[in-house]
């Protein structure tokens, strides 16, 4: 995944690739462990539900698609290119996308309604909700946070990436101590290294509870993770990558991975 | 808050002359409850607005279809687009000036954008709350007309409101309707016939053209029956769709009499005036025309006969618009 992120942001001077590589593990864990799908039949009523709202995200989302069989790898290059079907923020025009992400604060709530139509239909179907430190300062993430609660969506599964990084530079807005947050308005909630695969696992299987409460997992992850130069690069929204830099940072990472 | 009105009790939020004329109660929820019995796929919504948008007789029917997401309208808008994504019809309710100010991004990127079947009935649009900014959409067809792959339907009374009900499960995507609550009068006959996109003459004459949008159409009707008395003949078009608008019908109806007067309960900028103008200049089409609607500003609480005349959108306004063209 982390390679095909990087051949499509290579020769477009970014392309959110920060954000991607952190978020890699996390949509591993989610599509090759835990996500009911059918990638020969992306709009099975059935399905469980992966709901991605930060939108510039999609750098990762569409590598993942494409490992996940519901996009072609030769399409992958359009990637962010004029008229392409796979821009930088994603709309729901790909098979596997389920929201358009690009203003934030909206997936919660939307995972929430799609929830509740799980359960009147009775299918089994789950909701797994991505979201971003940075979103926890829109406001209506917590008016969905307080409704999931109250309807008692345990089908529901919030993922919080906790990159530390927001448009202008480090999280600056006091959100932590996120986990406790959701804890206090009733989401059962745990606290992961989102760049370990096997925490991630344990924690999606962890969230499988009927309980009767929303699960949440707060993911602790690191930009431009699996390229210890980008790892220790400027926290930035666009990390900055040079045009001569692609192919000596792709040999960093196969060597972090493969060497 | 409960007005006199016509010597009887005015609940907030109705339409002010309902007066005498036949009423049916809670056209919006009891139709909907009907209707939720035929298509199982139908949900309700509200935000903490049940009782004031009129939903509550589809709670009563199908409280396991029924969710209150609490004072929360962005969290409404989200929840109703989720469910939609998820093979349901949303039928959500709160007022009108809450959704289309507070929840616009989430009208238009989570419904709209996405053509989710989200039917918004907004509750006491324009000039049908007293409580003065906080609760007057005096824009609100401003706002969701600038919205693409939106529907905009104002209804005139009972007698359409329930056909748009029905209507707007098979209008494919998002639709905002003006929801009009409790003592709803009926003015249209049993013959009348809710057409998405298509103004229809409600009243005929001979020398003004009047046109319409939601109860403000009727309204028109009964000034031009009092025009008639003055020796003025006026023709109602009431336009229920605002968006697709009907261009072509207005246009036509227009070309038919030597003045126009064109009224709304909503603000001159923005909506069915602005409409109007736009499409007639387009066709090279001029003509003496008065506008009978609200002005660009805030306005005061208060009993809503007292603004409305105040403001100019009553009964004796539409009649000197019509007899004295000014």
């Amino acid at each position: 995944m982390r390679r095909l992120m990087m051949r499509m942001a290579s020769g477009k001077g970014e392309g959110y690739i920060a954000q991607g590589l952190a978020i890699a593990d996390f949509l591993s864990a989610m599509y090759f462990h835990e996500l009911r799908y059918d990638p020969a039949d992306p709009h099975w009523p059935g399905r469980d539900r992966f709901v991605l709202s930060t939108g510039h995200y999609s750098i990762a989302f569409y590598a993942c698609l494409a490992e996940a069989g519901m996009l072609q790898v030769e399409e992958l290059p359009t990637y962010g290119l004029n008229g392409s079907r796979l821009p930088m923020s994603t709309f729901e025009n790909v098979p596997g996308i389920e929201v358009c992400g690009g203003s934030l604060g909206q997936g919660l709530g939307q995972s929430v309604g799609m929830a509740l139509a799980a359960r009147l239909d009775r299918n089994g179907a789950r909701v797994f909700s991505e979201l971003s430190d940075g979103e926890l300062q829109e406001g209506s993430t917590w008016e969905a946070a307080m409704s999931a609660t109250t309807f008692k969506l345990d089908n529901l599964v919030a993922l919080i990436d906790c990159n530390g990084i927001q448009a202008d530079g480090a999280v600056h807005v006091a959100i932590e101590p996120v986990a406790e947050k959701w804890r206090s308005f009733g989401w059962d909630t745990r606290e992961v290294d989102g760049n370990d695969l096997a925490a991630l696992t344990e924690a999606l299987a962890a969230s499988r509870e009927p309980d009767g409460a929303p699960k949440a997992i707060v993911m602790r992850t690191v930009p431009g993770k699996g390229i210890p130069t980008l790892e220790k690069r400027e926290r930035a929204h666009f990390v900055r990558v040079g045009n001569d830099e692609w192919d000596d940072l792709t040999a960093e990472m196969e060597a972090h991975y493969h060497g | 808050m409960a007005e006199q009105v016509s010597g009887r009790t005015l609940g907030m939020g109705e339409i002010v002359d309902t007066g005498a004329k036949p009423f049916e109660l809670a056209p919006f929820g009891t139709e909907l409850a009907q209707l939720g019995k035929e298509r199982t796929e139908i949900v309700g919504l509200t935000a903490d607005m049940g009782r004031y948008s009129d939903i509550l007789p589809f709670r009563d029917a199908h409280p396991e279809r029924f969710f209150n997401v609490g004072v929360a309208e962005q969290s409404l808008i989200m929840t109703a687009a989720g469910l939609a994504k998820a093979g349901k019809i949303s039928y959500c309710t709160s007022y009108s000036a809450f959704i289309t100010r507070r929840a616009y991004d989430f009208v238009a990127i989570a419904c709209a954008h996405a053509l989710a079947e989200v039917k918004i009935f907004a509750g006491m649009p324009g000039f049908m709350n007293g409580y003065g900014a906080t609760h007057q959409a005096t824009e609100d067809i401003s706002m969701m007309r600038g919205i693409a792959d939106l529907t905009v339907i104002d209804p005139c009374d009972a007698t359409e409101l329930k056909q748009v009900v029905r209507a707007v499960a098979d209008i494919p995507g998002t639709v905002y309707v003006r929801n009009l609550r409790g003592k709803v009068p009926v003015e249209l006959g049993a013959d009348y016939r809710f057409i998405p996109g298509k103004a229809q003459v409600i009243h005929e004459g001979q020398s003004v053209g009047v046109i319409g949008t939601g109860f403000m159409s009727a309204r028109a009707r009964d000034a031009a029956k009092v025009a008639a008395e003055h020796g003025v003949s006026a023709a109602v078009l009431h336009v229920s769709t605002l968006k697709p608008f009907d261009k072509d019908g207005v246009i036509a109806f227009a070309k038919r009499f030597d003045r126009l007067v064109v009224t709304e309960n909503h603000k001159i900028s923005g909506g069915l005036c602005t409409l109007v103008v736009e499409a007639l200049y387009e066709a090279g089409l001029m003509k003496p025309m008065v506008k009978v609607a609200l002005a660009d500003s805030f306005f005061e609480c208060g009993a809503q006969a007292w603004l409305e005349h105040k403001y100019g959108i009553d009964l004796p306004r539409l009649v000197q618009a019509i007899v004295e063209g000014r």
